[in-house]
């Protein structure tokens, strides 16, 4: 069976920034970067699980970097040590992470999740860190030991540039762009690269009911035609998204 | 001892996966054995392909889900053509949902399931998403009448017409697909809904309405499967939130022959076999030895 639905121990589940948590979960099998679980931390009082992308996975522990939005990641935020919580998954297609050359990763708040264990992964290439923000900054002293530059902007100029990260995006320096965060953000990036010849994978994002791609509710419109986010995504290409579809 | 018999076909349960949400079971399969299932109800098919509805599609309501998926589905001749081999390949009974917009539509959908490998037909007179799922042809029972009737004449495969609790009078409306030939009746579809997001001063869904399922609606769908069951004598498959062994056997008692679980899906994604397992279970506690002694046994006022 491909799949596992199983209940696990939650090691740690703590907020890291305003309203950002990272859940620690004991989980033994490894999930590729950009690639997602389902998660359900509730009995009743929700049905559907909640798809959160894979942030990090080390020493047979697997984590979620989320932020508490609605009612289910709500719920998350106060699951404590010890919990069991039910998993389902490695669900979806991830990043491909066997390149070389100059790649620039490109976020929009909480969009940055998935980016940590994709930059882990990403071994072979000279990375630049893309990171927007609303207000508060996270994450960012983390991974750099794994980037050669990062650049950070926040709507209210808090920390780095003033603005949008796309404001300060050079996109003709790169020879792959990856990408995670709000839709404009990222149809703006493929727009801006688009010129240069440069490939962008994006990682969508869908409300999602059975997280396998039976139920066709997380649709996302492509050059193909429809593509279900949970199983031929959630990272596409740009271009098939954006421009084309 | 779990099996059941349906229009002198044969199910090794009586846990059919519901419509829409087990796709052609493919995915499942990669989860649990699928074979295990009583039948696999295909997500809704229409005559030609459909890409389904624009905007948000699925929305969690108190209890339930809202959906608005809007029957897209590779049209029949894909169908057939693509995943039904793959099917074919799972040993359990496959019911082809069919939908349409005109009854043009669902006869050229009948001739095309006719010759294929599917064991029955379920029509779908009421996906409330589309023009094309049928619905305006499960609100009123003289026109589900028209609809099942034609179906019938030509039809090779058993017909069971999936009924929406929409219509006008649930019980008037089971007669008169009795009435036009109907084989077998399912109920419920899904509950026609609504969900308003008061920051953007919208509704939530794109068609404004949406289908409302999950336990929410257990008890309503529960009551319909009571009354259409006492209404004909044609077999009745009840659905609507059934989430628990203990509410499979709740429908089947009021009268329901087999059951589809649907929502459930969602919340764990082998609970059909959850439901088979604890039905069998109650079945050996209870000493019974064939569903058909519990079957219809309630009797109300």
């Amino acid at each position: 069976m491909q799949y596992k639905y199983e209940r696990v121990k939650i090691q740690s589940n703590a907020e890291v920034a305003n309203n950002i948590y990272k859940l620690v979960i004991e989980c033994n099998h490894e999930a590729k970067p950009g690639q997602f679980y389902m998660l359900r931390g509730w009995d009743n009082e929700l049905l559907l699980g909640r798809p959160i992308s894979v942030h990090d996975v080390q020493d047979g522990l697997t984590s979620f970097l989320y932020e508490v939005r609605g009612k289910g990641t709500k719920i998350l935020s106060t699951l404590e040590t010890g919990y069991r919580i039910e998993i389902f998954g490695p669900h979806g297609k991830g990043f491909n992470t066997n390149v070389k050359g100059k790649v620039a990763v490109v976020t929009g708040g909480i969009g940055i999740a998935p980016m940590y264990y994709t930059i882990k992964a990403l071994k072979n290439a000279q990375i630049d860190l893309f990171a927007g923000f609303r207000d508060e900054v996270y994450l960012i002293d983390d991974l750099k030991d794994f980037i050669s530059s990062s650049y950070v902007a926040t709507n209210n100029g808090r920390i780095g540039h003033k603005g949008f990260i796309t404001d300060i995006f050079n996109p003709w320096e790169y020879n792959l762009v990856l990408c995670c965060g709000p839709e404009i953000m990222m149809e703006k990036i493929v727009r801006m690269c688009r010129d240069y010849k440069t490939p962008v994978y994006v990682s969508m994002e869908r409300h999602m009911a059975c997280g396998i791609g039976a139920c066709l509710v997380c649709t996302c419109k492509t050059k193909d035609g429809n593509k279900r986010v949970c199983k031929d995504g959630p990272v596409f290409s740009g271009e098939d998204v954006f421009l084309d579809a | 001892m779990l099996n059941v018999s349906l229009c002198g076909i044969e199910l090794k349960n009586p846990v059919i996966a519901a419509s829409g949400t087990f796709g052609f079971g493919e995915e499942y399969n990669n989860v649990f054995d699928v074979s295990k299932l009583g039948g696999i109800a295909t997500k809704g098919l229409t005559l030609n392909k459909r890409e389904g509805n624009d905007g948000l599609r699925i929305y969690e309501a108190e209890s339930g889900i809202m959906n608005s998926v809007g029957l897209q589905n590779p049209g029949i001749e894909e169908f057939i053509k693509t995943e039904l081999p793959k099917m074919k390949k799972f040993n359990t009974v496959i019911f082809a949902n069919l939908g349409g917009g005109t009854i043009e539509e669902y006869l050229s959908g009948i001739e095309k399931l006719n010759n294929s490998d599917i064991d029955m037909i379920e029509l779908n007179i009421s996906c409330p998403n589309v023009k094309a799922g049928g619905m305006a042809f499960g609100i009123k029972s003289n026109i589900a009448y028209d609809v099942v009737s034609r179906v019938k004449e030509i039809a090779k495969k058993p017909i069971m017409v999936k009924l929406s609790p929409n219509a006008e009078n649930i019980v008037d409306m089971s007669e008169k697909c009795c009435k036009a030939g109907a084989d077998a009746i399912s109920l419920v579809n899904t509950f026609k809904a609504m969900a308003i997001d008061i920051y953007k001063r919208k509704p939530v869904f794109n068609n404004t309405f949406a289908g409302l399922s999950g336990p929410a609606i257990k008890p309503i769908a529960l009551r319909m499967v009571y009354e259409v069951s006492r209404a004909v004598d044609i077999p009745v498959v009840g659905m609507g939130g059934i989430t628990t062994w203990q509410d499979a056997i709740e429908f089947i008692m009021a009268g329901a022959e087999a059951v589809q679980v649907g929502t459930a899906n969602f919340i764990k994604p082998d609970i059909c076999l959850d439901i088979i397992d604890g039905i069998k279970s109650f079945m050996v506690s209870e000493n019974i030895k064939n569903l058909s002694e519990i079957k219809g046994t309630i009797r109300g006022v």
